[in-house]
C-alpha cells in the first residue's frame, strides 16, 4: 500500500487537469483559480510552519559538535563543525545548505568476516544535491515567463544549463541531471530493504508529484509545444493581480501547472517543511559555547532539591565520628 | 558476568539485516531477556516523587498503568511540543533518508529495524501525526499516523531503553536531527505514568539522598579515598592528603563516584589524587557533591537539573574559586550543555585560571568549571609535570572516544595530547570509529545493567571490533577512555569479544608516568602490574 497509493494518486492527479481542461475545458479554473489557491496555500502554510516553530522556544543549547572544540589556544579548532561563535554557525549552516555537509559524511556498513567496516557513500549525497541543486537551476529559469524583459543572469543560466546544445529546443543539462536524481532517490527507497521498511506513503507521494512536474515540463518543452506567448500573458495577469483566462496555450501546460499547484499546496503540510526547518535545528544552529556564554532557558522553573542542611542532618553524626568538618556541631 | 543466558560470541555476531515480514507498526515490541532492564523498585520512586510506583516488571501483560495514563501521556506529549523546538522540528523535518539507519550501534549489533534511529523516532512521530496533525487526524495510517495503545507504550518502552543518547546518528543527519532528544523526550514520557528502569531511577535516588549514584554515605567516601592513599603509598612510598569538605580551598574537584568503588575506575581516581599533590594544588573534593554524573539526564530534563543543583551548591558553601571536573562522559554532557542554564548563574565563582601555570580556561568562562583533561594538557604543554613515559610500556594502547565529551563538546585534542606524552604506544582505530564518529560502550545512559547484557553486547560490537582490529593490527592490550560509565561497561565488552585487552582510564596512565618528587624506585604500575623490564623485581 505505501507503494501503490502514492503512484496511483499521481496517476489520479495527471487525469484531472486531462479531463478538466481537455475534456471540459474549465481554464479558468485550472490555469487562475488553482493556481491562486495553491499558491496561498503555500505562502500561508510555510509561513505558518516557520512561525510556529520560531515561536517555540530553545530551552538548552545543544550543538551536536563534529570537529574539536575551542579550548586551549595551542589546540587547534574546528571551526565550521564545531562553531564557537556566530560566524562559525553561519559557517556551519552555509556549508549545510549549500552543500550539505552531514549528509556528505555519510558511511556504509558492511559486514567484513564478522567486523563492521564502514565504506564512503556518497550517492545518497550526490543525488540529493544534484536534485536541489537542479530544482534552484530550473526554479531561477523559470523566472524569464515571470520578468519582461528576462535579467541578464538568467539567460546566462539558461546559457549554461544548456550548452551542450543538444536537440531543438536545447536539452538543459539540470533538466536530464534532475530527473536521473529524482529517479535514483525514489529507487533506493523501493529497493534497499530498510529503506522500503521505514518509507511511508508521504515519502513516495513527493517524489513521484516532483516526477511528474519535471516530466509535465519536459515533454511540453521538447514534445508537446505550447504558445509561450500566451503562457506569459497568463503570468502577467497573475502577477498584476488582474488574471484572464488565455485560450489556446495547449494541454500539456495544464498538466504541469496542476501538479505545480498541488505540489505548492501539499508543501507546508508534508515533509518538505526541511526546506525551512534546517535552518532552525538547534543542533546545527546553535554554536558550541555553552560554558562560555550563559544561556538562558524562558521557562524555567524552580524544583525540589536536597539542600547541604537536609544531608548534613542526615549524615551530621557519621561525619563528625569520620572527622570530616561540619557546618553545625 | 552474567545473569541472563548469553549466546556466544560467534553466534551473536550473526545479525540478521533482513526486516520482518510484517511492517513495523504491526510488529509489536517482544521483551527477550537479556535485551531490557528491570522496572524501577517503587521505593526510589517513592523517595523521588515519581508517580505510579508499584511493583512489576516490563514481560507482565499487565503494566499496572494509571486509568488516565492516555491522557497523561498526551497532555506531556503537548507540553514538551510547545516548550521544545528541537522535538517539534525534529517530530516534523524528518524525510527518512535513512543516513542515520547504519550509524547506530544497536542497529549494527541487533539487524533490529526499530534500531534504526529514523525508525525510533517514528514511534513516536506516528503518534504525533495521529493527535497532532490535521492529515495524521484525518488520513490515519496513511499518513503514516496510528492510535497510541499500550503497545505502543511498551515499544516505547523497550526502545527508549534502547538507545544510548550517543547522538552518533545526529552528526549524519542531513537536519541534525538528534535521536538523543527524541529518546529523553519519550523517556520523559514514561516517566509520568512510572515506566521507567531502575538502574536509572535507583542512582538517581541515592544521589538525591547521598549526593552519589551509588549511595556511598561521606565516612564511607572518607574510607574509600583513604584506602587509595594508602595503596598509592605501596606503590610510589608517598603518602598524599585527601582533602574532604574543606572550605576555602581554591577548586572543587567533581568526579562520578564510578571511580570509587569499582576497578579500573579506582585507579584513575587514584591518579587524579597523586597528580594534585604532585602539583601541590588547593582543593577539596565534597561528600555532598560527591557524583560528576546525572542519571538525570536519562530520566527527565527537572530530575537533571535536580541532581546538578548540588554543585553549584556546594561550591558556594565551600566558598571555592571555581570547579574542576574528571573523566566521565553524560557528566560532561549536563556540565557543559547544561548546568548553567539548568542552575546558574555561576557569579559567585571566578573565570577558573590554573594556579599552576597561569593559563585562563577562557572557554568555561561563565559556567566555571573546567574538564581535567583540559586542566592536564595545560599542565603537560607548559612542562608543569614530569613525565616518564616509558613506564607504560608494559601497555599498548588505543583510545575510545566517550560519546559525549565528543558530540556534545568537541574534546579530542586534548585526551590525546595527554595519552602522547604519558606513553609510547599509542594506535588509533579506524577513523569512521572514532572521535566524532565514535561508537557507544553499548551500556550508557543508563542501560549498563546485567539483565540487559545481550543487548549491551550487541550495542557494543561496533566498538568492540574496532578494538579487536587495532588489537590484532598493533597488538593493543589497553583501551584507554575518559568516562566512568566506559570503565565499567567496557570491561565486560572486552572480556566478552576481546579478552585480551584490558580497560583504563587516561588518568591512571598519567599516574604511572608522573615522577613525583621523592618517590621510591617504582617497578610496578598502578594496579601493582610489574614495569616493563621490572618483571622479575622483587618489589614487584
Amino acid at each position: 500500500m505505501n507503494i501503490w497509493f502514492p503512484l496511483l494518486a499521481v496517476a489520479i492527479l495527471v487525469l484531472i487537469p486531462l479531463g478538466g481542461v481537455g475534456g471540459a475545458n474549465w481554464s479558468y479554473l485550472f490555469g487562475i483559480v488553482i493556481p491562486y489557491i495553491a499558491f496561498g496555500a503555500f505562502l500561508i502554510g510555510f509561513i505558518y510552519r516557520l512561525v510556529q516553530w520560531g515561536r517555540s522556544p530553545v530551552p538548552f543549547r545543544i550543538p551536536t559538535t563534529c570537529g574539536q572544540q575551542k579550548s586551549l589556544p595551542w589546540i587547534k579548532t574546528n571551526f565550521f563543525d564545531n562553531p564557537y561563535n556566530g560566524v562559525g554557525v553561519i559557517g556551519r549552516m552555509a556549508l549545510e545548505a549549500l552543500l550539505f555537509r552531514s549528509l556528505f559524511r555519510n558511511t556504509k556498513m558492511e559486514l567484513k568476516g564478522d567486523r563492521p567496516v564502514y565504506g564512503g557513500a556518497k550517492w545518497l549525497w550526490l543525488a540529493g544535491l544534484v536534485f536541489h541543486w537542479s530544482l534552484l537551476f530550473i526554479l531561477l529559469r523559470h523566472l524569464r515567463f515571470f520578468l519582461t524583459p528576462a535579467p541578464f543572469w538568467v539567460d546566462l543560466l539558461a546559457g549554461i544549463d544548456g550548452f551542450f546544445e543538444i536537440g531543438v529546443p536545447t536539452l538543459f543539462l539540470t533538466d536530464a541531471a534532475i530527473m536521473l536524481a529524482v529517479t535514483y532517490l525514489y529507487l533506493r527507497r523501493v529497493v534497499i530493504p530498510q529503506i522500503r521498511y521505514i518509507s511511508l506513503p508521504s515519502d513516495y507521494f513527493p517524489l513521484l508529484l516532483i516526477l511528474s512536474v519535471l516530466l509535465s515540463g519536459f515533454l511540453m518543452r521538447h514534445f508537446y509545444k505550447v504558445d509561450i506567448l500566451r503562457v506569459k500573458e497568463l503570468v502577467s495577469g497573475w502577477i498584476s493581480f488582474s488574471p484572464v483566462a488565455v485560450e489556446g496555450i495547449g494541454l500539456s501546460f495544464y498538466v504541469h501547472l496542476f501538479l505545480v499547484s498541488v505540489l505548492l499546496a501539499y508543501f507546508p503540510m508534508s515533509k518538505l517543511m526541511h526546506m525551512g526547518g534546517v535552518f532552525l535545528s538547534p543542533t546545527r544552529n546553535l554554536a558550541n559555547n555553552s560554558r562560555l556564554r550563559r544561556h538562558v532557558n524562558p521557562w524555567d522553573y524552580p524544583v525540589k532539591v536536597h539542600t547541604y542542611e537536609e544531608y548534613e542532618d542526615e549524615f551530621r553524626e557519621k561525619m563528625k565520628a569520620a572527622g570530616l568538618p561540619v557546618d553545625k556541631e | 558476568m552474567s545473569l541472563v543466558k548469553v549466546l556466544k560470541p560467534d553466534e551473536l555476531a550473526r545479525i540478521d539485516f533482513r526486516p520482518p515480514r510484517t511492517g513495523w507498526m504491526d510488529t509489536p515490541a517482544e521483551f527477550k531477556p537479556g535485551t531490557w532492564c528491570y522496572s524501577a523498585a517503587p521505593k526510589n520512586l517513592k523517595y523521588l516523587d515519581l508517580p505510579n510506583p508499584r511493583e512489576w516488571q516490563p514481560p507482565d501483560a499487565d503494566w499496572k498503568l494509571p486509568v488516565n495514563w492516555k491522557e497523561i501521556i498526551l497532555g506531556g506529549f503537548k507540553d514538551r511540543l510547545e516548550k521544545y523546538r528541537s522535538f517539534r522540528l525534529f517530530m516534523d523535518i524528518c524525510v527518512r533518508c535513512g543516513a542515520c539507519a547504519d550509524k547506530c550501534h544497536f542497529f549494527i549489533g541487533s539487524g533490529d529495524p526499530k534500531n534504526m534511529p529514523v525508525l525510533r523516532a517514528e514511534l513516536l512521530r506516528s503518534i504525533y501525526r495521529r493527535y497532532f496533525t490535521p492529515s495524521g487526524r484525518v488520513l490515519g495510517k496513511l499518513a503514516g499516523a496510528r492510535d497510541l495503545t499500550v503497545e505502543v507504550l511498551k515499544e516505547w518502552f523497550y526502545y527508549f531503553y534502547q538507545c544510548t543518547e550517543c547522538r552518533r546518528c545526529s552528526v549524519f543527519c542531513p537536519y541534525g536531527i538528534d535521536q538523543a532528544e527524541i529518546t529523553m523526550i519519550g523517556r520523559e514520557l514514561l516517566n509520568l505514568v512510572g515506566c521507567n528502569i531502575n538502574w536509572i531511577i535507583e542512582p538517581a535516588a541515592n544521589c538525591f539522598r547521598t549526593g552519589n549514584h551509588l549511595g556511598l554515605q561521606p565516612h564511607g567516601i572518607k574510607d574509600m579515598l583513604d584506602f587509595f592513599a594508602d595503596d598509592i603509598e605501596e606503590r610510589t612510598g608517598i603518602r598524599v592528603e585527601v582533602p574532604i569538605n574543606r572550605k576555602g580551598a581554591e577548586i572543587l574537584f567533581v568526579t562520578p563516584s564510578g571511580d570509587l568503588f569499582a576497578d579500573p575506575g579506582t585507579f584513575t581516581c587514584m591518579g587524579y589524587l597523586m597528580l594534585f599533590h604532585e602539583i601541590g594544588l588547593d582543593y577539596t573534593l565534597s561528600t555532598y557533591a560527591s557524583e560528576g554524573g546525572n542519571f538525570g539526564l536519562f530520566t527527565s530534563h527537572e530530575m537533571m537539573k535536580r541532581l546538578n543543583a548540588k554543585i553549584y551548591a556546594e561550591a558556594r558553601r565551600l566558598r571555592v574559586k571555581w570547579i574542576l571536573g574528571g573523566e566521565c562522559g553524560h557528566m560532561w554532557r549536563v556540565i557543559h550543555q547544561y548546568m548553567d542554564t539548568l542552575n546558574g548563574p555561576a557569579d559567585f565563582l571566578e573565570e577558573p585560571v590554573s594556579p599552576i601555570t597561569g593559563a585562563k580556561f577562557e572557554n568555561a568562562r561563565a559556567t566555571k568549571m573546567v574538564h581535567i583533561m583540559e586542566f592536564t594538557a595545560d599542565l603537560i604543554r607548559h612542562k608543569k609535570l614530569k613525565l616518564e613515559p616509558s613506564r607504560n610500556d608494559h601497555l599498548r594502547v588505543t583510545f575510545h572516544d566517550s560519546c559525549n565529551p565528543s558530540r556534545a563538546m568537541g574534546l579530542f585534542e586534548e585526551p590525546r595530547y595527554v595519552m602522547r606524552n604519558v606513553c609510547n604506544n599509542f594506535y588509533e582505530m579506524p577513523e569512521n570509529t572514532i572521535r566524532e564518529q565514535t561508537f557507544c560502550c553499548g551500556g550508557g545512559a543508563g542501560l549498563g545493567t546485567d539483565e540487559n547484557l545481550e543487548m549491551r553486547m550487541r550495542g557494543g560490537l561496533p566498538r568492540a571490533k574496532a578494538v579487536k582490529h587495532v588489537h590484532e593490527k598493533h597488538g593493543v592490550n589497553r583501551l584507554a577512555c575518559i568516562c566512568a560509565i566506559d570503565r565499567a561497561t567496557l570491561h565486560s565488552l572486552m572480556e566478552y569479544w576481546v579478552p585480551e585487552v584490558g580497560v583504563t582510564g587516561v588518568h591512571e596512565m598519567v599516574a604511572n608516568a608522573l615522577v613525583m618528587k621523592g618517590e621510591k624506585e617504582r617497578t610496578a604500575d598502578l594496579r601493582g602490574e610489574p614495569l616493563k623490564g621490572m618483571e622479575t623485581s622483587p618489589n614487584a
